[in-house]
């Protein structure tokens, strides 16, 4: 099963801190980590939501909003993506990882399982919709 | 926490910290089911203990050091075990209380060792693969049987008997050099691709467990290539396994029947997994050299990920990759694979001609894709008659149900147009 550890944002990081040297080979070596016990698929940290926008929905309305946006705690500054046997060996690995805001940093991983689209009750918008990401992804390869 | 979760959290940290372990320990004690035993009471002491006083900050060196105490303790109480390992006697002992005080992480090439090992030619292809997935799948015997569907005991047999000869064979700790180390790796790559292909050939049926197997296979190979990282064949096996498994869901059908490949939904295909396996054939690739037997097939499957639609297929190049993979590993399979993409490439003639030289292949005499094959292109040239009865020759031949009703329609439609 597919995991997605999810790095919540801080204050610190959202101020767009880069992180400190011994902070980035503590990360490296846990890439490293995952690389080598095989269950590392993907990763990538995120830049502060000042350097986003977000489109918000509301009512028949659709408005367009520069960060930076102020709940840090829900924002994500990262995450990777984990192939495991279990809930509980997703939990191991995030239980290893070096505090990505400095240790002793209030920091907060969320590890959710991939949403497969097998795992959709099969419909025709469902299929549609396979056909449409299907065309996307192979336009991207070229 | 419930017990019930502590376990399955501790089972978790095992799963992760076993191979390393035992792979550390077998350089320490130098005998594979001497250090899995230690690993194994490294365990069961962790199970004792974490309930109640919580996994430590650092599960691996508490393990580890757990299990080294066990092995100075049992050698000094003269134990069954020292006796048997007397010829190592008082050296071992010193080493080992050095060991219990080192803070080393095991390094890769314990587990390089561990794998060379597990996957030693000593040992039978299926005690190979019981072994490898027992020490560094971190599989239990219960799983591995279940995934091979033989009884549990059967598989606990094969690993005691796989270390029993290990041992007897004193199998030496270091790492063999040149053709030797190259012969090791190719083993270790079939043990690999063996335990993908019973999983992948399992996908028709809804047994998770064995299907399971061609993940566990591709960790396997993944932990593997970063073990072996200038070895191009590692990260061709790796790149034909994940591109293999990206097309996992789309090879079944709605009623379980297996669809060809281009038949089959190709939206349904897992681009991550196509993407990793084009980047590790790449990786091969960048190693430089000539293409090896995964290398070839991992660029012939690569072909087919690449092609959105099956007519954007590059069947020219697949046919010079089945004609290099067949001069590196001659096989009547590989010659039918050919056929079928000279088919594609060059017209039905050039198909029918290699295929012509394969009818008295006594390794295909059963095999009902050859008649079936030839059917189609015997239709390709508009000789009906003659594709008719190939198609009938393939219906009698195959043992699927639901391929012999296909090929019986096949063979009634040839009938009409002839």
């Amino acid at each position: 099963m597919r995991f997605m550890m999810i790095v919540k944002a801080n204050p610190e990081s959202e101020a767009g801190a880069m992180p400190e040297d011994a902070m980035l080979d503590a990360m490296g070596r846990y890439n490293e980590e995952l690389t080598k016990a095989g269950v590392l698929l993907d990763l990538a940290g995120l830049q502060p939501s000042s350097k986003g926008v977000r489109v918000q929905f509301k009512g028949d309305k659709r408005s367009v909003i520069d960060g930076p946006f102020t709940e840090s705690k829900e924002l994500i500054a990262g995450y990777w993506l984990i192939q495991v046997k279990s809930k509980e060996e997703a939990v191991a690995w995030a239980l290893r990882v070096p505090n990505p805001h400095g240790e002793g940093a209030e920091t907060n991983i969320e590890l959710r399982p991939l949403f497969e689209l097998d795992d959709l009750a099969p419909s025709e918008a469902v299929e549609r919709m396979r056909e449409r990401l299907h065309k996307f992804d192979a336009s991207r390869q070229k | 926490m419930t017990d019930d979760q502590t376990h399955r959290a501790i089972e978790a940290v095992w799963r992760i910290e076993a191979p390393k372990l035992v792979a550390a320990l077998a350089r320490l004690v130098r005998d594979v089911g001497l250090a899995e035993e230690l690993a194994q009471d490294a365990l069961v002491a962790a199970l004792e203990r974490w309930p109640h006083a919580g996994v430590p900050e650092n599960p691996g060196a508490w393990l580890m050091a757990t299990a080294k105490h066990r092995a100075v303790d049992l050698l000094r109480r003269g134990t069954r075990f020292a006796r048997k390992h007397e010829e190592l006697g008082r050296e071992l002992v010193l080493q080992l209380e050095t060991a219990v005080n080192e803070d080393d992480d095991p390094v890769g090439d314990d587990l390089l060792r561990l794998i060379l090992i597990a996957c030693h030619p000593v040992l039978s292809t299926d005690a190979r693969v019981a072994l490898t997935l027992r020490l560094l799948g971190g599989l239990t015997t219960e799983e591995i049987a279940r995934a091979f569907l033989v009884p549990a005991a059967t598989i606990a047999q094969r690993i005691v008997r796989a270390k029993r000869t290990l041992s007897e064979a004193r199998v030496p700790f270091e790492l063999p050099e040149g053709d030797a180390l190259d012969a090791r790796i190719a083993s270790v790559l079939e043990v690999i691709y063996l335990v993908f292909n019973e999983g992948y050939t399992a996908t028709a049926g809804e047994d998770w467990m064995r299907t399971a197997l061609c993940e566990d296979a591709l960790r396997l190979g993944r932990v593997f290539a970063e073990l072996v990282p200038r070895e191009p064949e590692a990260h061709g096996l790796v790149a034909l396994m994940e591109i293999q498994a990206s097309r996992m869901r789309a090879r079944i059908g709605p009623s379980g029947e297996p669809v060809l490949l281009l038949d089959q939904d190709r939206t349904r295909w897992d681009r991550l997994l196509i993407r990793r396996g084009l980047a590790a054939l790449a990786r091969a690739d960048a190693l430089g050299g000539a293409y090896g037997p995964y290398m070839l097939q991992a660029a012939i499957v690569a072909c087919h990920a690449r092609a959105r639609l099956p007519e954007q297929t590059d069947w020219v190049r697949i046919a010079a990759l089945y004609d290099a993979l067949g001069q590196l590993t001659p096989s009547p399979v590989v010659e039918l694979n050919r056929a079928v993409a000279v088919t594609m490439a060059f017209g039905p003639a050039a198909g029918l001609a290699i295929l012509d030289t394969l009818v008295d292949e006594p390794a295909l005499a059963a095999y009902h894709l050859l008649p079936s094959v030839r059917g189609d292109v015997l239709v390709r040239l508009g000789r009906h008659d003659e594709a008719r009865a190939e198609f009938e020759r393939a219906a009698a031949m195959t043992k699927n149900a639901r391929e012999r009703t296909l090929l019986r329609a096949r063979a009634v439609a040839c009938a009409e147009r002839a």
